[in-house]
């Protein structure tokens, strides 16, 4: 019965239930939002690593595995590295920010795409060596280009040559040697991608290369795409944190308000049920229940929102970034919004359960 | 067998700087079975006799006792307690749940006091009585006022309580609906045994019941 009143007091006022649960849902789509951010750009970047088709990487000493990196390696390492056992090619990658998130990769386009067992083209083809730029269909639509148009990044105009389907590292590539030009740094690369004649030596050639190169991290491509988690980014964990803590408080203060607002309007039933011999804990068992009620309300919405998010990204800034869908973070945001929704109720209910029933029926 | 007594009873408001004896003392005995008339001019002090009866506010001093039991000694949780199982009120206002039906009005109250399973023949001849059988699946804003204030008589009487408390039943009424009301609230206290006291300001009312008593500045006259 409890439950019929708690549905029939939440359908009494549609529009007010409906934007509570809304305003709960968005913390739940920040939330969800957030973290699949998160694990989408590290499983993209894991994707576009796996695209490169190398056993191995080596990157330059001190740099992170899953940052983006610089230029500040000396590319005459490539020579030792082709000088190795089973390694059948090493192709340099420089890697230039250009702000943000995005970047522009230099490679030497024959060898790289040889690697990866060659690029497939949605229209064009490689660039010239000055002036053209290659871009992956997910940059393309982003930036709103195609072959011949004008793209300008690094205080110059490139006119967009090909455009490949994404998964090959990059998103922005040119010449490496023109990269290394216009950012002033000539003969330096940012990581070498080595290919082996045989994958089940992978371990070895590393062991025989951290010997004589014992500052550069080297590790086995397989190994890098594990290293793209979320875990791995400290920065985003405290982020994350944030934004769950801001929920928490976003979900208090629209439960705190709808349900204070809720208890006012409904002084005089709540004085009615007293009078039917209701106590407190009855009074509050049926505010509980439709907070409870509210809060998995709104984290549904919050989750389908959490879809929109992804149509809107994936529409509009598909290069920029990716949001996965993760599911294992639907209970945990259901229940940070359920705590925080209890939190938020619990002032008003417990008003609610101490009024004067004597006071609430005279209550107009 | 008297099921409510009180002896010297009062009731004392604090208004600003002033004490307001609302009730100055009273004696009453109301036998089971009987129906009551409480009259009284606005501020005679009979709603708060009839809010302390019902155990919506605590007396001053005084002895009440409903059903057997001691009111002066219960605390809020015991006047709860009170409500939930020896009385049923019946307001000037109706004070329906407007969000439930008139069927979920009755098993609201049914649900408070841990009543479960289908509604006894006796409470469904009541409904007949009250000729609401056909309005169960209606909100109140759907009903007249004189079927909601039918309605509210099923309520108070769904959990068989000692005793009836009607504040100024027909208050809200025209005549007729009032007429109505006042003549099942009689039938019911007639076929059912069931104690009625009610509090009016109306003497065509008080007529209805077995006994009227005066009120007058806080205390009973003709008790």
């Amino acid at each position: 019965m409890v439950y019929k009143l708690v549905y029939e007091n939440l359908k009494h006022r549609p529009a007010r239930t409906l934007l509570s649960a809304l305003a709960i849902g968005l913390g739940v789509t920040m939330m969800l939002t957030l973290v699949g951010l998160g694990e989408g750009m590290m499983d993209d970047q894991a994707n576009r690593a796996r695209g490169v088709g190398a056993d191995l990487v080596v990157r330059a000493p001190g740099s992170s595995v899953v940052g983006m990196g610089s230029l500040s390696m000396n590319q005459n390492i490539l020579n030792y590295l082709r000088s190795q056992p089973h390694v059948v090619m090493a192709t340099p990658v420089g890697i230039h920010s250009t702000g943000g998130v995005s970047s522009i990769m230099g490679v030497n386009f024959d060898e790289f795409s040889a690697m990866g067992g060659g690029f497939k083209f949605r229209e064009g083809g490689k660039f010239a060596d000055q002036g053209e730029v290659i871009i992956d269909d997910l940059y393309a639509r982003e930036k709103k280009l195609r072959v011949g148009s004008t793209l300008n990044t690094m205080n110059r105009d490139w006119r967009v040559a090909g455009v490949f389907a994404s998964g090959k590292l990059g998103r922005v590539m040119i010449p490496l040697t023109l990269l290394q030009e216009l950012a002033s740094a000539n003969g330096k690369i940012t990581m070498v991608y080595v290919k082996l004649d045989d994958s089940s030596q992978t371990s070895a050639v590393i062991a025989g290369l951290k010997k004589d190169l014992p500052e550069y991290p080297i590790y086995a491509m397989d190994e890098l795409i594990k290293q793209f988690s979320v875990s791995n980014l400290p920065e985003l964990n405290a982020f994350i944190g944030v934004v769950v803590a801001l929920s928490v408080l976003f979900g208090f203060l629209v439960v705190f308000l709808a349900m204070y607002t809720a208890v006012l309007e409904r002084t005089r039933e709540i004085g009615i049920l007293k009078a039917l011999g209701a106590g407190p804990g009855y009074v509050l068992g049926i505010l509980l229940r439709e907070t409870v009620l509210l809060a998995v309300i709104g984290s549904a919405a919050g989750i389908l929102m959490s879809y929109g998010t992804r149509w809107l990204i994936s529409t509009f800034i598909p290069a920029s970034f990716v949001q996965a869908i993760v599911y294992s973070w639907w209970p945990i945001s259901a229940a940070i919004t359920l705590c925080s929704a209890v939190l938020g109720v619990l002032y008003p209910a417990l008003k609610a359960a101490k009024q004067d029933a004597l006071d609430s029926l005279s209550y107009d | 067998m008297a099921i409510i007594e009180i002896q010297n009873l009062r009731k004392t408001f604090r208004s600003g700087d002033v004490d307001v004896h609302a009730v100055a003392g009273v004696d009453l005995r109301v036998e089971k079975g009987e129906f009551l008339a409480v009259v009284g001019k606005s501020g005679s002090g009979k709603s708060t006799l009839f809010h302390v009866l019902g155990g919506l506010t605590p007396p001053t001093s005084g002895t009440v006792k409903i059903d057997g039991k001691d009111l002066t000694a219960m605390n809020e949780a015991g006047r709860t307690r009170l409500r939930r199982e020896s009385v049923g009120f019946v307001f000037q206002k109706y004070n329906l749940l407007p969000t439930l039906t008139v069927r979920d009005n009755l098993e609201i109250a049914r649900d408070i006091s841990g009543v479960k399973g289908p509604w006894g023949e006796q409470f469904l001849d009541v409904i007949r009585i009250l000729g609401i059988e056909g309005k169960m699946d209606r909100k109140p804003r759907q009903l007249s006022g004189g079927e909601q204030q039918r309605v509210a008589i099923a309520r108070a009487i769904v959990n068989q309580p000692a005793i009836l408390l009607a504040d100024e039943p027909t208050g809200n009424l025209d005549t007729e609906n009032s007429n109505l009301v006042l003549g099942l609230l009689k039938h019911l206290n007639k076929k059912f045994g069931q104690t009625v006291l009610m509090i009016t300001h109306d003497p065509e009312a008080a007529a209805f019941a077995d006994r009227t008593v005066q009120m007058r500045d806080g205390l009973l006259h003709g008790a």
